[in-house]
């Protein structure tokens, strides 16, 4: 058994090789050390590029750490499944060809082998919680991408994963639809006390929404710093524009500013 | 005059244009006093398509070249999906595919005739196998690239919810990939109509068994330019019958899920 104090995710010194069409290997993570605590909110943040959808798509199962060592619950990374719920930037990862309820109740059922009648349960509750229950009969084309993004929030809360991977998953909305959802996420965090890791660029976004930020260094992605932002909420604060002036610092160092690149790393 | 033309309902203004056609045609031949064994009138045509589907014989013929093709098809398809699949789980598939497209699909299978001919004889299996070599690389191909191009965000949602093997296929792949899937479908039915029809005019003295291609060279023997005529106007109108099923279905599946443009 695993005591519920142990972390989530232990990371330590993973590594991330990619090899492409031509044979070469690239690192897109070096030697990342950090740790996910049952019911915070873990941001990663980074320059576009920088590798932390990777480190993402790691911990979902999607791909194996080349190097080092990544638990999931004390265990390596496993196959991805309904228990790291992914909520991802691209409006496709919604099915097409299913209403956003049918999108939820057949998640349920494959995932969670629900009987229909409980799925459909399920699937309302979770509509209402993130407010779409009126577009529950459309199809995904027929909603705004705010609404997708909620309706993609929903179906991977309706699994009650143990934690909510999402990358960048408003990136690709406009600035009032992504504030309204940031409030939006918050709210769900603070009423269903679920885990979420959250990989962002936004540094307005990662400061209101993280309990600690992960600030990552440009290709290959190294930790430079894991940073405590639990007690900023109010964007408005003198703490908050602290925080910020912090993390910009952090993000737009130069590689020969810093004397040790790791020496942050937790 | 164009704004009026506009208002009508799209019906209403393909029936005009379909009635002006008629009425072109019906004059020319009244007027013109051309020879009824070269041009037949709109008014005979409607005549022996009445005497024809009464007497049963162009329902016959007909039934025979549905059979044919749908026999051409059905062998055509299978072969062409099982191809996919093996062209988009593995590497030679892929290869044997694009070899095997690249050699055959240029040539018209109906320059296979004479080959179907004296493999099968003069017997309905080599319509169906003409057929069938017709509709076989528009399936196979349509349905690799429908496959191939899934998003791969869609991939990864489904396999997040813990989706492998063939649940993958059956429940997210082949969804994702049918607008492709109903393009090949329909690229193969518009071969595979051609090919029938150029078959059995080929096929022609085959006898009791004859389509609708036999039905027009039969009826050109007698010189029955009319009942010509006839045959080609069955042929037009299941034509356009068949299309518009196909467009039913898409409208109901792709395009109502935003995966396809309303065409």
């Amino acid at each position: 058994m695993i005591s519920s104090t142990a972390p989530l995710v232990e990371a330590s010194g993973v590594s991330i090789d990619y090899v492409d069409a031509g044979g070469r290997r690239t690192t897109a993570v070096d030697g990342a050390s950090f740790d996910v605590q049952r019911g915070e909110t873990f941001v990663m943040i980074g320059p576009s590029g920088c590798g932390k959808t990777t480190l993402l798509k790691a911990i979902a199962g999607f791909l194996r750490p080349t190097r080092g060592k990544l638990l999931v619950e004390g265990q390596p990374a496993r196959e991805p499944g309904p228990d790291r719920a992914v909520v991802f930037q691209d409006f496709d990862q919604l099915f097409a060809w299913r209403t956003v309820r049918d999108n939820v109740v057949y998640a349920l059922r494959v995932a969670r082998k629900m009987p229909a009648r409980d799925a459909g349960k399920k699937a309302d509750e979770m509509l209402a919680l993130v407010d779409i229950a009126r577009a529950a009969e459309r199809y995904p084309h027929e909603l705004s991408g705010g609404m997708k993004q909620r309706a993609a929030i929903a179906r991977a809360l309706a699994l009650e994963p143990t934690m909510l991977l999402m990358d960048e998953p408003f990136g690709a909305l406009d600035a009032i639809t992504r504030n309204q959802l940031q409030i939006e996420l918050k709210r769900i965090h603070e009423r269903t006390g679920v885990t979420i890791v959250l990989v962002t660029h936004s540094i307005q976004e990662a400061i209101y929404l993280g309990d600690r930020v992960m600030v990552m260094s440009p290709f290959p992605a190294r930790v430079r710093e894991i940073v405590d932002t639990h007690d900023a909420n109010d964007i408005e604060s003198a703490h908050f524009a602290e925080l910020t002036g912090r993390l910009r610092g952090l993000l737009v160092h130069r590689e020969a500013d810093l004397d040790q690149p790791d020496r942050a790393a937790v | 005059m164009g704004a009026m033309w506009i208002r009508l309902p799209v019906a209403l203004r393909y029936a005009l244009l379909v009635v002006a056609v008629l009425v072109v045609w019906q004059g020319y031949v009244s007027i013109s006093h051309v020879q009824k064994l070269l041009v037949a009138s709109p008014i005979d045509v409607e005549r022996s398509l009445v005497v024809d589907f009464q007497s049963g014989q162009l329902t016959k013929a007909t039934w025979n070249t549905l059979q044919t093709l749908l026999e051409g098809m059905a062998v055509g398809a299978l072969c062409g999906f099982a191809l996919a699949s093996f062209a988009v789980f593995s590497r030679i598939g892929h290869d044997l595919l694009t070899v095997l497209s690249a050699i055959f699909n240029p040539l018209p299978s109906i320059a296979i005739l004479p080959l179907a001919m004296i493999w099968f004889g003069l017997k309905p299996e080599s319509i169906v196998f003409v057929v069938a070599l017709a509709t076989i690389w528009p399936v196979a191909i349509n349905t690799d690239t429908g496959f191939r191009t899934i998003s791969n965000t869609t991939q990864l949602a489904a396999r997040n919810l813990g989706l492998r093997g063939w649940r993958l296929v059956i429940g997210v792949l082949l969804p994702a990939a049918l607008p492709s899937i109903i393009t090949g479908l329909k690229a193969s039915w518009a071969f595979g109509w051609r090919t029938v029809v150029a078959a059995e005019l080929v096929f022609g003295v085959a006898g009791s068994a004859g389509g609708l291609g036999w039905y027009i060279n039969n009826a050109r023997y007698f010189l029955q330019t009319s009942n010509i005529f006839a045959g080609l106007v069955v042929i037009s109108v299941l034509g356009i019958l068949v299309e518009s099923i196909f467009g039913l279905v898409e409208r109901h599946t792709v395009v109502k899920w935003g995966m396809k443009r309303a065409g």
